[in-house]
C-alpha cells in the first residue's frame, strides 16, 4: 500500500490547502459481518482523511466493502473496530455534520420535489416559509427550478437524484457522502451530472467523499482517489489528480485524464479480476451444494 | 379518432363502463324474454327498474338505506381505527407479529357471521350487533395489510430518515405510515367490503333495521323485482364507500 499523501492541488484556492487540519478522519476501520458461511471480513484497517472542500473518490472492484465503508462513516452500521471522527469529535451513529446521498433512488414518492427537498428543514423545525425559501434555493443549484411542484414519478432517474442530492445539501451537512448516486444511469447522463456535482462542489467548497466503481466518475469529480482491494476492503493505493479546476466533462478527452484512468484502472484490474475469479468459484460451490 | 385517442379521454373510460353495464343488463332482459333463464327465479331487468320507485315510496328506502350506511360508516372507523393500530403494533414488536400473524390471517377466512347469536347476547338486537360483526368481519384483512405495508417500506427510504437523525416517532409519521398508505388503503377497502357483506347479512338473519332486513323481508313475500331493486342499494352504499375511501387515500398520498 502506498502511504496515503497529503493533500494538494497545483492551482487551487486556499480553501483546500495540504496543511488544512482533516474534517474526516477515519481511522483503522475493520468490520466483520455474520454470514451462514462464517465470518466474513468486509473491510479491514481502512484509515483515511478528508480535508475541509476535498472531494475525495473511492474507488474498487464490486465486493470490497465500500458500501459497508459508506454505511459506516454515515453512522449507519456500527459494531466495527476502528474510529470515525467529524472535526475532532468521534462520532458513533447518523450525525448532523454528515449528509449521505444513497445508491438506490432514494425520494419520497408521495412528496412533490420542493416538499422533498425540504425535508430535513422540516424535521428541524423550521417554518414552512422559511423551509420553502431555503428549498427553492437548493432546487434551483441542482437545476431543477420549474419542476417544484412535480412528484418524483413525474421525473426522470437523473433528475431524481439531483432531488436527493438536493434534500441532502439543504440540511448543509460539512461532509457530503455520496454512495454511487449515478450508478443507475446511463454513461451520458452520468457525465453530465458530474458537471452538476463539480458546479455545485465549486459553488459551495463542500466537503465530499464519493463511493464509486467508475474509474472515469472517480477521476472527473475528484482530488485525490483512494483505490481498495477486494475482499477483504483495505487502502490499495491513494491517487492524487492533479487537474485544473474547474473542471468539466471535457476534460474526460484530455491526455492527463487518460493517464489518471489508465493508472487507476492498471491497480483496479488486479483486485476486479479477484473479485471475478472469487463469484465465479462462489457460484460453483452453490452448484455442487444444489446437485 | 383512434382507440389511443379515445382512451386518453378523461370522460371515455366511465361511458365504457357504463355501456358495458347496460349491454349487460340488456343481455340478461333478451336471456331471460327468449327463455334460457327462468323469470320465476330472475326477474327482468325492466321489472327491477319498474320496481325502483315502489320500493322507495312504500319501503321506506331512504330510512333503511341511511341506517345501513350509518353502520357500515361505524363498522369502517372502527376496523380503520384498531386494525390500522393493531397492524402498528404487530409490526413494531416483532414477537407479538411472529405470535399471531398466523391467527390473525385464518380469523380473515373464518365464516364470523356464524357468531351472531353470541353478539345478540353481548349487544343486544340492536345496531351495535350489527356494527360489530362488520368490524369484526373486516379486521383482520387491515391488520394484514398494514403490518404488510410496513414491513415492506424500501430500507433506502428508512435509511434517509435515519441519515437526518430522526426519532422513531418521525420515522413512523414521515416515512413508514406515508409509504405503507396504499397497502393500508387495500386492507381499508377489503375491510369494508367484509363488513358491508356482513352488515346486511346479520340484517337480514335477525331481521332488523337497514337493506338486509328489507331484503329479507322482500324475498319472503316473494317480490323478487322488490329484492333485487333493494340489492341495487347495498351496491350503492359499497360504490359509495368505495368512492370516499379513494378520495381520501388520494388526498392523503396524491400520488402512489
Amino acid at each position: 500500500m502506498s502511504s496515503v499523501t497529503p493533500f494538494k492541488r497545483g492551482d487551487q484556492s486556499s480553501v483546500r490547502s495540504s496543511t488544512a487540519e482533516p474534517i474526516l478522519v477515519v481511522e483503522n476501520i475493520t468490520k466483520r459481518f455474520e454470514t451462514p458461511d462464517g465470518v466474513l471480513t468486509a473491510v479491514e484497517g481502512v484509515s483515511l482523511t478528508v480535508a475541509p472542500g476535498e472531494f475525495l473518490g473511492v474507488i474498487g472492484p464490486s465486493g470490497c466493502g465500500k458500501s459497508t465503508l459508506f454505511n459506516v462513516i454515515g453512522g449507519l452500521t456500527g459494531g466495527y473496530d476502528g474510529r470515525v471522527s467529524v472535526a475532532g469529535e468521534t462520532i458513533s451513529g447518523p450525525h448532523q455534520s454528515i449528509g449521505m446521498v444513497f445508491q438506490e433512488e432514494s425520494t419520497f414518492p408521495w412528496r412533490t420535489v420542493i416538499d422533498n427537498v425540504a425535508f430535513p428543514l422540516e424535521i428541524a423545525g423550521m417554518s414552512k416559509a422559511a423551509r420553502y425559501e431555503k428549498a427553492r434555493h437548493f432546487v434551483n443549484l441542482v437545476g431543477l427550478d420549474g419542476f417544484e411542484r412535480r412528484y418524483p414519478a413525474e421525473l426522470s432517474g437523473g433528475m431524481r437524484q439531483r432531488v436527493s442530492m438536493a434534500r441532502t445539501l439543504a440540511s448543509e451537512p460539512k461532509i457530503l457522502l455520496m454512495d454511487e448516486p449515478f450508478a443507475a444511469l446511463d454513461e451520458q447522463t452520468r457525465l453530465l451530472l458530474g458537471d452538476k456535482v463539480l458546479q455545485i462542489q465549486q459553488q459551495l467548497q463542500q466537503t465530499t467523499l464519493l463511493i464509486t466503481h467508475n474509474i472515469t466518475e472517480a477521476v472527473q469529480l475528484s482530488d485525490r482517489v483512494l483505490v481498495m482491494t477486494y475482499r477483504p476492503g483495505k487502502v490499495k493505493r491513494i491517487v492524487d489528480i492533479d487537474l485544473p479546476r474547474p473542471r468539466t466533462s471535457e476534460i474526460v478527452s484530455s491526455e492527463a485524464f487518460g493517464h489518471y484512468v489508465a493508472q487507476i484502472w492498471s491497480d483496479l484490474r488486479e483486485e476486479a479480476s479477484r473479485g471475478m475469479h472469487d463469484d465465479e468459484a462462489r457460484t460453483r460451490h452453490a452448484g455442487e451444494k444444489h446437485a | 379518432m383512434t382507440a389511443g385517442a379515445l382512451a386518453r379521454r378523461r370522460s371515455f373510460p366511465v361511458l365504457l363502463g357504463l355501456v358495458m353495464v347496460v349491454a349487460a343488463i340488456a343481455l340478461v332482459e333478451v336471456l331471460i324474454r327468449v327463455g334460457l333463464i327462468n323469470r320465476f327465479i330472475v326477474p327482468l331487468p325492466s321489472q327491477i327498474g319498474a320496481s325502483f320507485e315502489r320500493v322507495i315510496v312504500e319501503e321506506g328506502i331512504p330510512e333503511r338505506f341511511w341506517l345501513t350506511l350509518r353502520e357500515a360508516f361505524w363498522a369502517t372507523l372502527l376496523l380503520s381505527v384498531f386494525g390500522v393500530g393493531i397492524g402498528v403494533l404487530l409490526h413494531r414488536f416483532r414477537i407479538l407479529r411472529l405470535a399471531t400473524e398466523t391467527w390473525v390471517a385464518a380469523f380473515a377466512s373464518a365464516p364470523t357471521v356464524l357468531m351472531y347469536p353470541l353478539f345478540l347476547v353481548i349487544f343486544g338486537r340492536s345496531a351495535n350487533t350489527i356494527i360489530m360483526m362488520g368490524f369484526v368481519a373486516g379486521l383482520a384483512p387491515v391488520i394484514l395489510k398494514t403490518v404488510e405495508g410496513l414491513a415492506s417500506t424500501r430500507r433506502v427510504l428508512i435509511d434517509v430518515g435515519r441519515s437526518f437523525k430522526l426519532t422513531p416517532s418521525q420515522l413512523y409519521w414521515k416515512i413508514y405510515f406515508p409509504a405503507a398508505l396504499p397497502s393500508i388503503f387495500v386492507g381499508i377497502k377489503l375491510g369494508m367490503i367484509f363488513a358491508l357483506i356482513n352488515i346486511v347479512g346479520v340484517e337480514f338473519l335477525i331481521n332488523f333495521g337497514g337493506l338486509g332486513q328489507l331484503i329479507n323481508e322482500l324475498a319472503e313475500r316473494y317480490d323478487l323485482p322488490g329484492t333485487y331493486a333493494a340489492i341495487c342499494f347495498v351496491i350503492l352504499v359499497s360504490v359509495l364507500f368505495f368512492i370516499i375511501t379513494e378520495r381520501l387515500e388520494r388526498w392523503l398520498r396524491p400520488v402512489n
